[in-house]
């Protein structure tokens, strides 16, 4: 069950500048843990995020086995246009999340 | 003169409480919220950087889904948890009828899953009963703690302050040694705090994940180098209950985040 929390402000005036919020359910798990029998847990983390304006990519992060379970991540655009947000997160074992979020530009 | 002066001395210590400093008053007592850092109370303020609520958003999932053989979701009995389930948490561990004792509300949601979904019961911190019950416990934030208001419930409130007060593990620590006499200092670089249970199951960042009062209990006593009792265990829920109880009337802020 993946599930990700957004936050983007409704309304802008054209020519803001904009935070996006974005935190998302993963485990993280570094694959350096080992159980107690001593198997190694293998890795399971996010490896890539990408945030797109309307179609274009306006923000993308790679990420790395160092960084903590449910990833959050803060970012700045300028509003330009009314429209969409669209967030992807990719990640090991086939992980594929998405959500959106709209804006009014005004 | 320093005769009677060592009879003085015995009798004072004689009639000295176990514990000096004794119970908090209520006029003194603080939430966790209190002792954190301003990064850790924005965390847990803004609802969109609080990871609890990813647990909550699972949780409305789960409160709709059918299940077990009867076909039947949370939902079909309980409705709206919005309406129904407003202040449930705060009263929770509650008297069970049946059993005769206090039940969490864990418990409580796995007895309804076995009882009334005829479905097999979540294992205690697995996601999906942390989701439930993070979901439930988040009907009920902004409300006063009303545990342990029920008579029945006297005697295991008792019984969780004796094991409140009781010296255990190869440290000798009872609960009460750091939370009632030392709060406000520090363990290493963690603040000690009054172990008030308001923001469960709450968000820990040391456990990455949402845990359960009993887990955080569970650790104290791996912390003092006792034995800890199993999830579900009867001095478990009789703890929790007590301090619900010691926390009477404070806000309830589930999810919380704590470091």
């Amino acid at each position: 069950m993946a599930s990700a929390l957004i936050n983007v402000p409704a309304r802008a005036k054209r020519g803001d500048v904009v935070e996006i919020r974005t935190l998302t359910s993963h485990i993280m798990e570094t694959g350096f843990r080992r159980t107690a029998a001593g198997d190694l847990v293998p890795r399971d983390i996010i490896t890539s995020f990408t945030c797109r304006y309307n179609g274009t990519e306006i923000f993308r992060a790679d990420l790395f086995p160092a960084i903590a379970a449910n990833p959050y991540l803060s970012f700045f655009t300028v509003a330009r246009e009314s429209g969409k947000f669209e967030f992807e997160w990719i990640g090991d074992n086939g992980f594929v999340s998405t959500a959106s979020a709209s804006i009014t530009v005004e | 003169m320093s005769f009677l002066r060592a009879i003085a001395v015995t009798v004072m210590l004689a009639a000295a409480p176990v514990l000096l400093a004794g119970e908090i008053p209520p006029g003194e007592r603080r939430s966790g919220y209190s002792f954190m850092g301003p990064d850790t109370r924005a965390m847990q303020d803004d609802d969109t950087s609080n990871p609890g609520m990813l647990f909550v958003l699972d949780g409305e999932t789960l409160w709709t889904a059918k299940g077990g053989s009867a076909g039947k979701a949370c939902a079909d009995c309980h409705g709206d948890a919005r309406e129904t389930m407003k202040g449930v948490a705060a009263r929770y561990p509650a008297f069970d009828k049946t059993l005769g004792r206090p039940v969490t509300l864990d418990q409580r949601i796995n007895l309804c899953r076995a009882n009334h979904q005829q479905a097999t019961p979540l294992p205690y911190e697995s996601r999906d009963l942390l989701a439930l019950s993070a979901f439930v416990a988040h009907q009920s934030r902004g409300a006063a703690i009303t545990a342990a208001d029920d008579p029945q419930l006297k005697p295991f409130v008792e019984q969780g302050r004796a094991l409140f007060m009781l010296r255990q593990g190869q440290l000798n620590l009872a609960c009460a040694n750091c939370h009632d006499d030392n709060y406000d200092k520090h363990l290493a670089g963690a603040s000690v705090t009054q172990g008030q249970p308001t923001g469960y199951p709450l968000y820990r960042l040391e456990w990455q994940t949402l845990g359960s009062l009993e887990r955080r209990l569970r650790s104290c006593m791996s912390g003092v180098r006792a034995q800890a009792y199993d999830y579900g265990a009867p001095e478990l829920v009789a703890l929790e209950l007590y301090l619900m109880a010691r926390a009477r009337g404070m806000p309830m802020e589930s999810p919380a985040v704590r470091p």
